[in-house]
């Protein structure tokens, strides 16, 4: 039997940092990974010649060399790679676009206290004091009560829709719960999206992916592809050993997972006391990706990187009662960073909504197809509105597509329902009742490809290194 | 090892953790924290390459032993010099 002093469950971004950490101080350690291919909820793939990311908008976090304590900064350091073999690239600008309302925000913080300013004068006042409170909450302290975000934010904001546009792109970018959030996650999201930024590789996720599996076999680190991990084996309250798909058995000392808290209880061979509490998540989403010959500036889109859009008087961050809920939703596009003089190949215009499980699951095949197809076009009519106008002509000047579902995102991650922010349960200090079982990524609550590696290191530091 | 040796160890670890900083005017007697950006995890590092470079174990309780370079010169050397 193969024995591991850490197994790491999951070949995603949470997974391999956690990986690099280990191998680096002379752990035995491998990654299981059911997929083929590495990267997780933010992998990328090959369709029709052209490569797709799977998750990456933008990678939020970014700052600029030397801010103290900011997390890229640290996952730098801690995964001995340099800011040069990210080659990032920051956004142009985005927007949170609500009904005869927009408010601009770029990587520079002083655009955003202009913009609350001129479009909800009387609220300055409130907001200072709410970024104020936000700077000086402790964020690395794993286990702090819960707080309700929006009453924090209600104490300093008093106009319902200004509230709204600063939790819209926060709850997409993303929260795990509806409507409301833990005023802790709120903080990491608000310093996330708005005092840090955003920015992108211009090769997308691919070379970040390659980056990060290239240090961890450097370091020694052992990857098991298309081998999944079946179950763990408990006895006395540990990981004994794990049952591979194959019905291989693996033993390792510690146990890293990074499938998700009720996923990793699923895996357990016996029920485990949390179980019950722990459900999957209820948030799941669609998004459709559409190629255009030509660089969104020559059809009057080349201004926006993100734009965060509501359609409703209040908006409503939940469980889409429609297939899709064309409502609220986020546009991102690819091309509208800042890469100097080389141009991506082609447009790319994203768009993500929330959608249901359950319908999309149900379709047969052939009605999970035309689905698809009648939801795209609707999908982009809804975000248009939301857009600068221009002659585009949807139907003929898209010459690729893509589009996932809640389907496509359970079949393969593995996450239940699809629920790509994982589930409201957060194992916010990795433990579990199991003694040698630890949790990482999402679901051990710090989200997006720098919280996600963050979350792999400082598990990786606090459950495994001591 | 003498204690300036042992400073130039410890300088050379955190060379490698930190690329980023500027450890030509680092005062010997002053908090390492207070002159560089170095949080817990820093810490954690050099306490890591201690242990896998030079086979140096510094337990958890004893941590506060490197706070600054002094310190960690009358901390270190007698544990190198143990090692011979």
């Amino acid at each position: 039997m193969e024995k591991y002093d850490v197994a790491i469950i999951g070949a995603g971004m949470s997974g391999i940092a956690a990986g690099i950490r280990l191998a680096h101080f002379g752990k035995k350690v491998c990654i299981f990974e059911r997929h083929y291919a590495p990267g997780g909820l933010n992998s990328f793939y090959f369709k029709e010649g052209r490569k797709f990311d799977v998750g990456l908008h933008a990678m939020t976090n970014f700052v600029k060399p030397g801010v103290k304590r900011a997390p890229l900064n640290r996952i730098l350091r801690q995964l001995r790679i340099s800011r040069e073999e990210l080659n990032l690239s920051e956004q142009l600008g985005s927007r949170v676009a609500f009904p005869g309302r927009d408010i601009r925000f770029n990587n520079d913080f002083g655009l955003l206290e202009s913009e609350v300013e001129r479009e909800f004068p009387g609220q300055m006042d409130g907001f200072r004091k709410l970024v104020e409170t936000i700077r000086s909450f402790d964020d690395t302290e794993f286990n702090y009560p819960y707080q309700s975000a929006r009453e924090v934010v209600r104490r300093c904001i008093t106009d319902a829709i200004l509230e709204d546009m600063i939790f819209c792109p926060l709850m997409y970018y993303g929260s795990s719960t509806e409507d409301d959030m833990d005023f802790g996650q709120f903080v990491v999201m608000f310093k996330s999206i708005f005092l840090e930024g955003f920015a992108r590789p211009k090769e997308g996720i691919r070379n970040i992916i390659k980056l990060l599996l290239q240090r961890y076999k450097e370091a020694g680190g052992i990857r098991r592809m298309k081998t999944g991990v079946a179950s763990f084996k408990i006895e006395k309250g540990r990981v004994d050993r794990l049952i591979l798909d194959s019905g291989e058995e693996v033993q390792a000392d510690i146990v890293l997972s990074s499938v998700g808290l009720p996923e990793t209880y699923s895996l357990c061979s016996e029920k485990i006391e949390s179980e019950a509490d722990s459900k999957a998540g209820r948030l799941s989403f669609t998004e459709t990706i559409s190629i255009f010959k030509d660089q969104p500036s020559t059809f009057n889109w080349g201004d926006d990187t993100i734009v965060f859009f509501n359609s409703r008087d209040r908006f409503a961050y939940r469980e889409a009662r429609d297939p899709v809920d064309l409502t609220s939703g986020v546009i991102c596009i690819p091309n509208n960073f800042d890469y100097g003089e080389a141009k991506l190949p082609e447009g790319i215009v994203r768009v993500t909504c929330l959608a249901n499980y359950e319908t999309w699951t149900m379709y047969t095949e052939e009605e999970y197809a035309s689905e698809k197809e009648i939801w795209r076009s609707r999908i982009w009519n809804a975000a248009k509105a939301f857009m600068p106008p221009n002659s585009l002509d949807y139907s003929k000047d898209c010459i690729a597509h893509d589009m996932f579902t809640p389907k496509t995102v359970e079949h393969f991650t593995w996450k239940q329902r699809g629920a790509i922010y994982g589930a409201p349960q957060k194992a916010k200090d990795g433990t579990t009742p199991v003694s040698n079982l630890f949790i990482c990524g999402t679901d051990q609550g710090f989200l997006g490809i720098v919280g996600s590696m963050l979350s792999g290191i400082a598990m990786a530091n606090t459950h495994a290194l001591r | 090892m003498t204690k300036d040796e042992c400073k130039q160890v410890v300088l050379d670890i955190i060379a490698e953790i930190a690329p980023d900083e500027e450890l030509s005017d680092v005062k010997p007697e002053v908090a390492l924290r207070e002159q560089l950006d170095l949080d817990s995890m820093d810490f954690l590092d050099i306490v890591m390459e201690l242990r896998k470079k030079h086979g140096i174990e510094v337990p958890e309780g004893e941590y506060g032993n490197l706070v600054s370079l002094d310190s960690c010169a009358e901390y270190l050397t007698p544990k190198f010099n143990a090692l011979v």
